[in-house]
């Protein structure tokens, strides 16, 4: 087996829209060059756009259709620190929480391929820490949203009833998804710090033997996790 | 190491990732930083109306083209799985499309409706 695929691999692949034919077109596996386990990440990230797409295409539609003034993000997610609320403070330091997790991860994944194991483990556990904070600062925003504020995903005393499910809804399932992130980011961190990857130790659940390439495609996970947040932060907050 | 059991070339490949310098991460680092700060400041400064939709649509684009290209290494892929990745979600503008054609049509009938109702409970109750 190992031989037909390796033959195959060193065949010379065309670069552009002929090489883009040409996979496509080979007859045998069409993503050259990709690991399994990297194409099947992608695989799930595109069904999860879906997902994500539907919800905030549902999210446009209730909003145009509701005659009920919608409530305004900008002043239902100020916080005040003493003084005057400031507008959608929380939500912009969640944001920038993110933006630096995303950064750190981009880091891990390159060390991971130096094969520099204590500078990705120590990149890896801070995402999973910065990971941890949003999640706690968003169990912050759901509290003070459901107690003080009265949001359920009925109604709410603001305006359009429908901001509640939509809100629940979307941030919720990011949260979920950011949730799951952070719990493998443990893991990950736990199996680089353990010299797993450098020993392809098989994973308990997959048994397949450790490797770096392992945390590109966690990496892709974590981004695409913030790059959720890039729309949902445009089109619910911000819009 | 035996890669070549599971079918990987990680030989090649970590050679092509090791040549992605550290340089760019940090350069696209900042550039998402100064993009979340601008997006920040549309609502801070409450900037409204279609400059408003403009800005959040522009700050949005590009630090998720920043994200998918680089962070998520895109750039380096081939167009075989660039193309897949990208051209599925473009069909979700056709749920956008249905999606306001609908929701236009029960915004009117709402309209419609709540509007013939609100005409009849008039008399009956003057706060309504």
């Amino acid at each position: 087996m190992s031989t037909d695929t390796m033959a195959v691999d060193s065949l010379e692949l065309k670069p552009g829209i002929a090489g883009f034919m040409d996979d496509w077109g080979s007859d045998q596996r069409a993503f050259k060059g990709v690991p399994w386990g990297k194409a099947m990440m992608w695989i799930f990230l595109v069904s999860d756009t879906f997902i994500f797409g539907c919800f905030l295409a549902s999210y446009m539609t209730v909003r145009m259709s509701t005659l009920d003034p919608w409530p305004v993000p900008s002043e239902v997610f100020a916080l005040s620190f003493g003084g005057a609320p400031i507008p959608l403070i929380l939500i912009a330091i969640m944001t920038f929480v993110l933006i630096t997790s995303s950064g750190t991860m981009a880091l891990a994944v390159n060390y991971g391929y130096r094969k520099n194991k204590w500078v990705t483990f120590w990149l890896l556990f801070a995402t999973a820490l910065l990971g941890a904070t949003f999640v706690g600062m968003q169990v912050f925003e759901w509290s003070k949203l459901i107690l003080e504020e009265g949001v359920r995903p009925w109604g709410n005393p603001m305006g359009a009833a429908q901001f509640g499910s939509v809100f629940f809804m979307v941030t919720g399932f990011h949260g979920f998804h950011v949730s799951i992130g952070v719990i493998f980011l443990f893991i990950f961190s736990y199996k680089v710090a353990r010299g797993h990857l450098d020993d392809q130790t098989p994973g308990w659940f997959t048994k397949r033997g450790g490797n770096y390439e392992e945390i590109e495609v966690l990496g892709l996970y974590w981004h695409f996790v913030d790059l959720v947040w890039v729309f949902i932060f445009a089109f619910f907050y911000l819009w | 190491m035996d890669h070549a059991a599971d079918g990987h070339q990680p030989v090649v490949r970590e050679e092509e990732a090791i040549q992605h310098p550290l340089g760019v991460y940090f350069k696209i680092w900042i550039l998402l930083f100064v993009l979340s700060a601008m997006s920040y400041a549309v609502d801070y400064y409450q900037v409204q109306g279609y400059l408003r939709w403009f800005l959040i649509l522009m700050f949005m684009v590009l630090k998720a083209g920043l994200i998918i290209a680089v962070f998520m290494h895109m750039v380096w892929e081939r167009l075989a799985l660039v193309y897949f990745i990208l051209v599925p979600p473009v069909l979700l503008l056709t749920f956008v499309a249905i999606g306001s054609l609908e929701a236009d049509w029960t915004f009117f009938q709402r309209g419609v409706h709540f509007l013939k109702e609100l005409i009849i409970a008039a008399p009956l109750s003057p706060h309504h």
